[in-house]
């Protein structure tokens, strides 16, 4: 049996909180310049030259990527044969509190949903464990501002929903909330499953790297119709019109029922605050 | 790209059009959910508002707190929709500009028409960008909502999108 320290995680999620929050993916600032390339659209240009030169300002001069330093989710893929020496929670909590406070990173939690009193240190976190074969931990830390949290929605839908009636309740879905939501965006489905499911399946979706695609064919087609018919809405960077409405739409998917089809949309802004470490 | 002074003119708002781009420059306050709450609460209440109304533009926006050396942290627009239900209110207080991100439901837009106001959008998840567009913060009231306290702030080449204009013509309307 692995040992490993609660004290070592903290450190490790704490410096994971922090790029994230100052440092746009690799993928993600790729993928808007690509865009920018594509784009005939001036006020899509506009939008993009400011979000591109947004990543530089933030990782140069360490000003966050988003004034939504948004609510940290963790997912914990932890293996079995490691034993983590607690208490995590209180080390997650601590990596969260010392990350926000000491990087001037706004705090956005509020302790009760109706009472509503700031917790000051943007804690708890979120966190998602799952157990897995072998001897090491991986660790993501998603930062998930919510202007796009307030756009992702799950739908229970009925099982015998046509393909092109799946197609319509996410393009419907997007052309609504999408100009909202701080395009372009990257789509993340989740189907089947439960409904809790198919929702943290949307979520695990976003995180998947821009132009990656699921390993099964109907599945990847799927993907690459449902981009080309969001990219289609014109809403475009900053929803101001243009080509690239979304830089990718990603599916997860899992069993599920005979009686359901579960079917969560978690729409991200571009600002894709995410970093992960193996250990 | 035109610039345009705070606070607003009523000609400078008769002039601009909806899908302009213009150039803002001058004071305006910061004022989200909880801040637009406190104000119709007051407001119910009869008692004094901390900001005289008159003319203003307000930003919708949170900011992250200033590192040393900088005046304001992270200062990018928030969903203006969740502002719709106060937004009649104000504009017939006297408030003419609003600076947010996304659509307005139809009660803002004919609000805006009727009261002459205008709704600008800038470009949502660039708060860090947009930091270097604000030369001047200073804490006006609700202190105690932290991020969501009232900010006076003074503009400096700040982009914005003209999204409804005076007439009632919505961008996002389409």
């Amino acid at each position: 049996m692995r040992i490993v320290k609660g004290e070592e995680i903290y450190k490790l999620v704490k410096k994971l909180i922090e790029d994230a929050n100052f440092e746009l993916p690799s993928d993600v600032l790729t993928a808007l310049m690509r865009a920018k390339e594509l784009e005939e659209n001036i006020n899509a240009r506009i939008a993009l030259d400011i979000l591109i030169e947004n990543a530089k300002i933030a990782k140069e001069k360490r000003i966050p990527i988003c004034q939504d330093c948004g609510m940290v989710v963790i997912f914990i893929e932890k293996g079995e044969e490691v034993f983590i020496d607690g208490p995590i929670e209180e080390f997650l909590n601590k990596a969260v509190s010392e990350a926000y406070l000491d990087n001037y990173l706004r705090s956005s939690v509020v302790k009760d949903p109706l009472l509503r009193e700031n917790t000051k240190d943007n804690t708890p976190p979120i966190i998602h464990w799952n157990c897995v074969p072998g001897k090491k931990i991986r660790i993501s830390v998603m930062i998930k501002g919510f202007g796009s949290e307030n756009a992702s929605t799950v739908k229970m839908l009925n099982p015998t929903l046509s393909k092109d009636e799946i197609i319509s309740e996410v393009v419907d879905h997007v052309k609504e909330y999408g100009p909202n939501t701080c395009p372009p965006l990257i789509v993340g489905l989740g189907i089947g499953g439960t409904m809790e499911k198919a929702i943290y399946l949307s979520k695990k979706a976003i995180l998947r790297p821009i132009y990656s695609r699921n390993k099964k064919s109907h599945l990847r087609e799927l993907e690459e119709e449902l981009l080309y018919k969001v990219n289609a809405l014109n809403i475009g960077p900053g929803g101001l019109g243009g080509k690239t409405t979304a830089l990718d739409v990603h599916i997860e998917e899992y069993p599920t029922h005979i009686a359901g089809l579960p079917l969560a949309i978690n729409l991200q802004c571009y600002a894709v605050r995410f970093k992960e470490i193996e250990i | 790209m035109k610039k345009i002074e705070l606070p607003l003119k009523e000609e400078d708002i008769l002039n601009l059009k909806v899908g302009e781009w213009v150039e803002l420059n001058g004071p305006c306050y910061s004022a989200r959910d909880s801040a637009h709450r406190r104000i119709c609460e007051a407001l119910e209440k009869g008692e004094k508002l901390p900001i005289d109304l008159k003319g203003i533009t307000i930003y919708y926006m949170g900011p992250s707190p200033a590192p040393p050396g900088r005046i304001i942290g992270s200062c990018g627009p928030t969903t203006s929709k969740r502002m719709d239900p106060f937004t009649p209110k104000l504009l017939s207080l006297g408030v003419k500009g609003f600076i947010g991100k996304g659509k307005r439901n139809i009660e803002v837009r004919d609000a805006i028409k009727n009261f002459k106001g205008i709704y600008f959008v800038t470009i949502g998840g660039a708060g860090a960008y947009l930091s270097e567009k604000i030369k001047k913060i200073e804490l006006v009231a609700y202190e105690d909502l932290g991020p969501e306290a009232i900010y006076y702030l003074e503009l400096f080449h700040f982009p914005v999108m003209v999204a409804i204009d005076s007439y009632g013509r919505d961008f996002f309307d389409k």
